[in-house]
Parts: structure tokens; sequence; C-alpha cells
């Protein structure tokens, strides 16, 4: 039963990506990303990670997918030649390479990875919620805060490269 | 019970996939969402290891990725806009004010 | 949280970067524009007292110490970087005060957006987990994107933001796979952790190597080394001229040095197979960089391929820490490239504030031939170029000789005599494009009179701190030893 769960999210997931870079239309493109995260999410929870879950579907389909499509819809760009010239090559390089990883993965099944060293964030017997808060505000508490400088950055940046007028012609 | 290389390979055909998206598509918004793409195959890694190691590092690193895309995403699409506003062409081919 | 006080105590510098990044941009709104000078002069002066702190750190007590449950190492070599990235930064807000009036973008957050970048440098350099090196990375990488299409009515600057974005973004996403491959390794992030799950694996798994492969390309993208270095001088050319000073020299600073971590600490074991790897992309480096610096006629883009093949030369001393065996093992080539990366820094910055005040008929003078003539209008300026272009050329007796010299000494004492005289070749060859400048500066007549003549943009903070530099470039060459044995204390701490 698990298996078939995750075969169906690691098909969808395979195919919807292909169509997001291979379809002509940006719009087609970002709603296939979207089912492409909502699958992935699916992924997490057959992992046991609910909360990773649940703040994919928030921020990466509520919140970034979001600002794809307006900006998609805003930019409002004609549909000329999608790819480069040379595109069948890549293709080809790229099937070959897909095939190549799934068979390596496939063969290297046998190595089981080295259990974890790090006794510090081994996971509890709590929820995925609760194991990682304890994690997050204790051991990762320095990222935390430079991730949050960054979304500082991300924010003033972009208001300060899009907007409008901003005072830049004085002085 | 699905193997741990089941995941590897999901998350290996995920960053080829976009890999090529951002190597091969001309339009600007296109190379960003292939670059999404390979966020969340290295997501999607992450959090099979910490599953299958017993470890939360994995997981923690895929939420501060997700944090960190959002960021990248805004200042992305931020750019864009400027730059179709200044009349350039979104082409990432046709970019070529700045030559060899 | 007195879980952490003594850690945070230790990093006492960079919060007051945090903080004064903060007030900076809480205090623009309320800053009228004829003022904004004050802002820039609160950096400086916040800068200076983060350099005067970590000196005293450095003098008090230099020992390797983990804080913040081992996601950060406080130590010597961290030390060194930070003593550099200060005092670049500071000479960058000199230089960017006359050159961003001059072009019309003065804005407080240019100041706030220095700051928060050289804090993401900060992070960089003493981090010793994966995910640390990847925020601070991204940290300064997302405020050099916003600053580099900064002069909005310029296509070429948003042109450039835009290319920039695309390849860090792309390289970030290689990166992070590579990182998760090794996390599957070794169950951590931390750089320890990994090395020791390679000692237990052995070398010749081939997850191991092609994580590695993927942190190399990622990492060789940030340092522009060929083949990735397509970004490079698209950037450097459309970027305001002082971002393109401190892309080229604070961040290439920062790069390598969470690079030299990543590779010394964590993936160490694998030092045959990455050794060759990087021989043959500083070969690659010095040839293609060399090459195409020729034929350009606009010196941003000049000085962009320069930079790419200093890269080059602070890899062939890298590869050198690689092969290094023996009793100082990989000490001397590893001090050998963070001499040449604090050097290197100096004079690039002072070749790019030359630049930022030259102006012609009110725009920025970016050819080569806008510098004819220089001598005759402005002799000052012409000398100062001449002194730091003959220092990037490696002429002795600059500091830049002094930096090539340790290099090769370097590589000679690693068996790689052969590498050495190559890059010596290529060094004469760069000699052309270096002195070349200086020819056009000296020997060229001045343009007719119908183009307006060159002016500078300049302010006596500028001046005062370019003969900072040019002293320094010129006494560096003569009486290196302080430089060189504060690096050398400075690479011990590394495991």
């Amino acid at each position: 039963m698990e298996q078939a769960f995750f075969f169906y999210f690691a098909f969808v997931i395979a195919a919807t990506s292909v169509l997001v870079v291979a379809l002509r239309n940006p719009i087609y493109s970002t709603l296939a990303l979207l089912v492409m995260f909502f699958h992935v999410a699916g992924l997490y929870v057959t992992l046991h990670a609910e909360f990773l879950a649940a703040v994919q579907i928030i921020v990466y389909a509520g919140a970034i997918l979001v600002l794809y499509l307006f900006v998609v819809m805003l930019l409002n760009l004609k549909q000329d030649v999608r790819y480069h010239r040379q595109w069948p090559m890549a293709a080809a390089v790229g099937a070959t390479l897909v095939i190549e990883a799934i068979i390596l993965t496939a063969m290297k099944g046998s190595t089981t990875p080295a259990a974890a060293t790090d006794t510090e964030t081994a996971i509890g017997g709590a929820g995925n919620t609760e194991a990682i808060g304890d994690v997050l505000y204790t051991t990762y508490l320095f990222p935390f805060e430079v991730a949050s400088l960054i979304l500082l950055v991300a924010m003033i940046g972009a208001i300060v490269l899009a907007k409008k007028d901003i005072g830049e012609r004085e002085a | 019970m699905v193997p741990l290389s089941a995941y590897v390979a999901v998350s290996a055909v995920l960053f080829i996939i976009g890999l090529l998206g951002v190597l091969i598509r001309r339009n600007f918004i296109i190379v960003l969402m292939s670059v999404e793409i390979m966020l969340n195959a290295a997501n999607i890694n992450l959090v099979a290891f910490s599953y299958y190691l017993e470890s939360m590092a994995g997981q923690l690193v895929a939420l501060f990725i997700i944090a960190i895309a959002a960021g990248e995403a805004a200042i992305g699409l931020a750019i864009i806009i400027v730059v179709f506003r200044g009349k350039i062409s979104t082409n990432v081919d046709e970019m070529n004010l700045l030559k060899w | 949280m007195s879980l952490y006080g003594t850690d945070l105590l230790a990093l006492l510098p960079e919060l007051i970067v945090v903080l004064t990044a903060c007030v900076v941009i809480a205090l623009d709104p309320v800053t009228p524009a004829s003022r904004r000078d004050l802002l820039a002069w609160l950096s400086v002066g916040a800068l200076a007292l983060c350099l005067g702190l970590t000196g005293w750190q450095i003098s008090v007590e230099n020992v390797r110490v983990s804080a913040f449950s081992d996601l950060v190492a406080i130590d010597a070599y961290a030390r060194f970087w930070k003593v550099l990235l200060y005092s670049v930064t500071g000479v960058t807000i000199v230089l960017s005060l006359p050159y961003l009036k001059a072009e019309r973008i003065h804005l407080g957050e240019y100041y706030g957006f220095i700051l928060l970048a050289l804090s993401g440098m900060l992070v960089m350099v003493s981090a010793v987990d994966l995910l640390t090196i990847y925020l601070g990375t991204e940290l300064m990488s997302i405020s050099l994107y916003v600053m580099t299409g900064l002069n909005r009515s310029k296509p070429r600057s948003l042109e450039a933001s835009a290319k920039y974005f695309v390849l860090g973004a792309f390289s970030s996403g290689i990166l992070l796979y590579g990182i998760s491959l090794l996390y599957g390794l070794a169950g951590s992030t931390k750089l320890a952790s990994i090395a020791g799950a390679i000692g237990t694996r052995g070398t010749e798994d081939p997850l191991v190597l092609i994580a590695t492969i993927l942190i190399a390309v990622g990492f060789s993208f940030k340092l522009a080394a060929v083949p990735f270095h397509m970004w490079t001088p698209d950037v450097y050319q459309g970027a305001p001229t002082s971002i393109t000073a401190f892309l080229a020299v604070a961040s290439k600073a920062a790069s390598f040095a969470a690079f030299i971590r990543v590779f010394v600490e964590g993936l160490g074991g694998l030092k045959a197979d990455w050794s060759i790897l990087f021989l043959i992309i500083s070969i690659l480096t010095l040839v293609l960089g060399n090459v195409v610096a020729i034929v350009q006629t606009n010196i941003k883009r000049m000085l962009a391929y320069s930079s790419i093949v200093h890269a080059g030369y602070v890899l062939i001393g890298f590869v050198a820490a690689g092969r290094g065996d023996g009793a100082s093992g990989g000490t001397p080539g590893l001090a050998s490239v963070m001499m040449y990366l604090a050097i290197y820094s100096f004079m690039t910055l002072g070749a790019f504030a030359v630049i930022g005040m030259l102006r012609k008929g009110g725009m920025e003078g970016e050819e080569i031939e806008d510098f004819a003539g220089l001598a005759k209008r402005q002799p000052l300026a012409a000398f100062l170029m001449l002194v730091f272009m003959a220092s990037l050329a490696g002429i002795p007796p600059t500091a830049g000789f002094i930096a090539k010299f340790y290099v090769f000494m370097a590589a000679v004492e690693a068996g790689l005599a052969w590498l050495a005289a190559v890059a010596l070749i290529f060094a004469a060859v760069s000699a052309y494009y270096y002195m070349r400048v200086v020819m056009v500066m000296y020997m060229r007549e001045p343009s007719s009179s119908s183009v307006a003549p060159p002016q500078l943009a300049t302010s006596p903070a500028l001046s005062f701190v370019l003969a900072c530099a040019v002293a320094g470039v010129i006494l560096f060459g003569l009486f290196p030893n302080p430089l060189v044995s504060f690096a050398l204390q400075s690479v011990l701490t590394l495991k």
C-alpha cells in the first residue's frame, strides 16, 4: 500500500516536472509546477515529515507559486521560440543522465547509509512538529536568525528594486 | 517498505530535469521555476535521508531551504519586473547588451 | 538566552554590523537627502569599531572555539578573513560616496545592504557546518543581487542583476544537491562529521565522488573559475563600479574562505581527487582568462577577466596545499592563498576606485580610451593607476609580486614546479594588458577638445584611503613579513 502511494507520487512528480520544462505557455508551466509541489508534499507525508509537508504547501504552493503566477500574468509575455537551438541534443543528454541516475541508485540500494552520528538531532518519539520545534530553537538557533536576516534583505531588496519612485533623483 | 534508493532516484531525476530546464529554456521565469525544481530535488533527498538515518538535521535544512527559496523567488521576480519595465527583452538569450 | 551568552559575546563584532545595518535602514526615511552622508559615516564608524574589537580579540586569545552548537567556529582563520572583510568594506563605502552622488543613486539602503552582505560574508567565514555556509552565502548573494541592479536607469545594470541572479540561484541549487548527498553520507551537515564519514567509507564511494564534484561545481561558480565564469564579465561591467569593486574583492574573499573550509576540513580525505580537479580548473582559468583579457576594450570587463585570472593563481596555491605532504603539510599553500587574497583585495579595490572616480561628460568613463592622456590632466590619479596596474601584473617591488612569489614557492614545494612555470609565463602575458592601460595614460595625447575632458569625482576621504592603499601596496612589496606571519598563524587553527 505504501509502495503504491510512493509510485503514484513519484510518477506524477517526474511527469509534471517534465511538463514545467517542456510546455510552451508559461501559465501551463506554472500550473504543472503547482501539481508537482502538491505531490512533493505528499512524498514528505510518506516520509512521516508532516510539518514539512504542511510548510511545503503553505509556502511553496501557497506563496511562491502565487507570486510566480502573478508575475506571469502581469508581464503577459509572448510565447515565442521556446528552446535554444540545441535542444534535441540537450534532451538526449538529459534522457541518458536520467536513465543512468536510476540505474546507479538502484544498484546502490545495497550500500546502507551510515547511522546518524549526530546524537543531538536524533528523532524523539514526539510528533513531527514537536520534534522540529525542539531542534530548531535550540541547536539551530543561529541559522534561524541568519535566515530571518535573509528574508529581511529579500523584502527590502524587492521594494528597492521594483518601486517606481524611491527618491533617487535627489542629491 | 520503500527503499531509500527509490527516493534518491526520484530526486536525481528531478534534479536533472531542473538542470536541463535552466540550460535549454529561454524564458526567464521558466528558468527560475527550473531552479525551484532543483531545490525541491535537494529537499526530497534531505527529508528521505533524514527519515532513514533517523536524524532531524535533514528536515531542518529542508525547512531553511524552503524559506530561502521564498526570499529568492521574491528577489528574482522583482528583478524580472524591473527588466520588463526597462523594455529589455525577457529572453535569456536576447539579454545581449553585454557581449563578449 | 543564557544558553548562548558567551557565544554571542564572542560574535559581538558581527552583531554590531547587523545592528548598524538595521539602524541605517531605519534611519534612512528620516534623513534628508543632503545628509545621507551621515549614514555612510555611521557605517564606516561601526566597521572601524568592529575592526578594533576583532584586533583586540586576536591579541588576547586566538584559539579555536566552537560556538552555537558546533555550527560556528571562532578561530584565527576566521578572524583573518574578518579583519580583511571589515577593512575592504570600509574602503568600499568610502569609495562609494562620491560615485553614488555622481551617478545619482545615493540611497540610504545602499549602506544597509552593504553591511548585510558583509554580515553574510562574516557568517560564511566562520561556519563549520554546511547549512551555515549555505545561509551565509545566500545572505551575501541576495544583498549583492539587489545592489547590482541599483542603477535602474541603465539597462546594463538591470541585465547584470538578472544574469547574476540566474547563475547565482543555479549554482546554489547545484551546491545544495551536493550538500544533500553529503548529508546522506554522514547523517549530519557538520564538516567534522562528514570528514569522519568519509574516513569510514573510504574515498572510492561513488556517492562521495558525485557529491564532491557537485560541491566543486557549485563553488566554482561563486569563485568565477573557468568554465563557470560566464557571468563575471557581464555582471562586473554592468553593475555600479563601487558594487563591482565590492563583488570582485569581498565576495571572492569570503567565497574562497568558505571553499577552503569545506574542502580542507570537510573533504580533506579526498585530497588526491579534488586536487586534480582544481589543477585542471586553475590551468583553464589562467589560459582562458589571460587570452580573453587581451582583447578587451572596456576597462571594467578587463578587470573582470583579471579577477578571474587571479582566482586561478589562488587555486594554484590551493592545489599546492592539497598536494602538499611532508612536515608542513598544506600550510604553506593555504597561507599563500590567504595572503594572495589579502593583497589582491587592495590592488583591485584601488584600481576600481580610480575607475569610479573617472567621469567623462557627466557619465562614467568605462573604456580604456577614456584614460588617454590622463597623466597630463590628472597626474596623481594616473600615478595611482600605475601602481595598482603594476601590482596586479606582479611587477616587483609591489605587493602583487610578493603574493605571486609565495604562491609559486608553495607550488614548487608541493612538487608542482611545472605549474609554477606555466603560471609565470601567463603572468608575463598578463603584463601586456595591464601595462597597456599605463601606456594609454602616459603616452597618448588627451582626446580632442570636442569631447569633455575627464574629471574626477572624488572626496578627501577617498584620497586619503587611496593614499593608504598605494602605501600599503608598495610597503608590503618591500616588507612582506608581518602579513606572511599573520597568514601562517591563522592557518594553523584550520583542522
